[in-house]
């Protein structure tokens, strides 16, 4: 009886010894994985067109109804993507959002995937970058 | 000097409907012999939201009675209103301990109403991140239960092991827990590279850890004494009271579903079903820690014979086409945007499809009318079972017993009330 307790007290003492596995959170920044989903990202064509095309498929395939794209006509005078429409608007609530990837799985375009930043909750005078990047 | 006038009277100053207690309490509790106690529903020990009612004389329990609805979700019902594929990231969230097993009896119903294929890698991957999570799901349950029995330490080193699992979980589905991997046909994508090291590093270190706790807990003599012999039911106890999983095999009882019914490739290996003799909290402890060992022998088969080709199933109705086919084909464009927008349709019908989650016996039952949405869902969750049967468990053991009957079935009461 003594014995296991003596075992146990040897198995705590083992770890105290050891290297922390933690680490000091905003200083030390875990690394994420290549395909961690995190906040979306929007991307455009070398030229500088958006990729998007104002699909909605994203939208329809959203579980939560996170996403809202407006779709409106490109003219040769105002060309944001190379295709026959754009979104004039492509909101994502993010209170809502899951990450579960499935606008990027959906989208015919490859305009949108999920980044690494998972840092979403920031000050005020923040929040530029969450925009930017 | 105001004094307070203190009645005497027993339930003079309660606030509710004493009718509702007549008949789920003992007659003695209204009259004021015996002591109502509510524990929980904020209780560190209840490991989420339930709340019991204890009656007690002293400090033994009378009657328990459990009551859940505290994280009530409607996922079931929300599942209506999304098509098939919106609807596994809703399962995710039901069971948050052990999300790819509440994704497999969901995909597995779907694709056993749809008639699917599942390619021989796809399974053999599903296997293996099915019983790294039942391995984490055992891990936070050790981790807790010795938590709430005292001993602190298991809980650290038992959540430093699941964050390699739950890291190699990110790695596959891009996420720690709500992954959504499995999809009807298949998964989502195929491992990257560094996945099947990573498992067998993970393979190598383990052995040791599991051996670490079993040296902090298996004979030191505090958790002897405080679960051996404690709150025992026997085998035809358990099974009217419809336990499933470890808590079944604690008393003695082989029913494994991986073994009664296979599902997922599990006949191709060979692994044991631990068995308890008494069924008290003790031996269910030990069916549930000896597991883990058997899940890592089943990880080591599946990685040694992984067979190669597709993880997802090529039938167009039901699958997305890949990402190559989309600029050059215009049918698999036409499938992409129907499978997105509207969702399949699986013919109509109904299924009930069990798999042995890390708690029991899971079932999903899937009904379909052939629209693109569920007709119904519903989901037999093996804890809900488990804390029916405290009602039967807790009766004659003290109040600190409680905690140990709770922690020895195992609850998640995400599982519980969905």
């Amino acid at each position: 009886m003594i014995g296991d307790m003596v075992r146990g007290l040897v198995t705590t003492i083992k770890h105290v010894i050891q290297r922390p596995v933690t680490i000091e959170y905003p200083e030390v920044r875990r690394p994420v994985q290549p395909r961690f989903k995190g906040r979306h990202w929007l991307h455009r064509y070398e030229n500088g067109l958006e990729k998007c095309i104002g699909c909605s498929l994203c939208a329809a395939a959203c579980p939560v109804e996170a996403i809202w794209v407006e779709a409106e006509v490109n003219t040769d005078d105002e060309r944001y993507s190379p295709g026959e429409r754009y979104a004039k608007t492509y909101e994502i609530n993010y209170l809502r959002c899951i990450f579960c990837g499935y606008c990027e799985d959906a989208c015919p375009t490859e305009a949108i995937t999920m980044g690494h930043m998972y840092e979403l909750s920031l000050y005020v005078a923040r929040r530029r970058d969450l925009h930017q990047g | 000097m105001a004094t307070t006038a203190v009645s005497t009277e027993p339930f003079s100053d309660y606030q509710g409907d004493l009718e509702r207690l007549r008949g789920v309490v003992s007659p003695r509790a209204l009259t004021g012999e015996t002591m109502l106690l509510n524990m929980g529903p904020q209780h560190p020990s209840t490991h989420g939201v339930l709340r019991l009612l204890l009656e007690l004389d002293g400090e033994e329990i009378v009657t328990c009675n459990p009551e859940v609805g505290y994280l009530h979700t409607g996922i079931e019902k929300n599942m209506e209103d999304k098509t098939y594929v919106q609807a596994i990231t809703m399962t995710d969230r039901m069971d948050y301990l052990n999300p790819p097993a509440n994704n497999l009896a969901f995909v597995l119903a779907t694709e056993k109403l749809c008639g699917l294929e599942v390619p021989p890698r796809a399974q053999a991957i599903r296997v293996i991140l099915l019983e790294l999570w039942r391995i984490a799901s055992h891990l936070v349950w050790l981790g807790t239960f010795s938590l709430d029995m005292g001993a602190m330490s298991v809980f650290l080193y038992t959540f430093r092991e699941r964050e390699r699992i739950t890291e190699m979980y990110e790695m596959v589905s891009g996420q720690r827990m709500m992954g959504t991997y499995f999809r009807p046909g298949g998964l989502w994508r195929d491992v990257p590279e560094d996945f099947v090291p990573a498992v067998r590093e993970f393979l190598d270190i383990m052995p040791e850890k599991l051996r670490d706790y079993e040296r902090l807990l298996r004979n030191n003599p505090i958790w002897v004494e405080r679960t051996k012999g404690l709150a025992p039911i026997s085998a035809e106890e358990a099974i009217s009271w419809g336990l499933t999983g470890p808590s079944l095999r604690g008393s003695g009882v082989n029913f494994d579903v991986r073994k009664a019914m296979p599902y997922s490739g599990y006949d191709q290996y060979r692994f044991d079903i631990p068995l308890g003799e008494a069924g008290d909290v003790y031996d269910r402890y030990w069916c549930r820690f000896q597991e883990t060992w058997e899940s890592l022998r089943i990880i080591e088969q599946a990685l040694n014979r992984l067979p190669g080709g597709p993880v997802l199933s090529d039938n167009r109705k039901f699958t997305p086409p890949p990402r190559s086919e989309l600029g050059v084909s215009m049918e698999s464009l036409i499938h992409h945007f129907k499978y997105w927008t509207e969702g399949i349709r699986p013919p109509k019908g109904e299924v009930f499809v069990p798999i042995e989650s890390a708690r029991g016996m899971m079932g999903c039952y899937l009904s379909s009318d052939g629209g693109p949405k569920p007709h119904r869902v519903h989901f037999r969750q093996p804890t809900f079972m488990h804390i029916s049967a405290l009602r039967h468990m807790t009766p004659g053991w003290l109040i600190a017993d409680v905690i140990a009957i709770m922690g020895g079935i195992d609850i998640v009461l995400g599982d519980v009330d969905r």
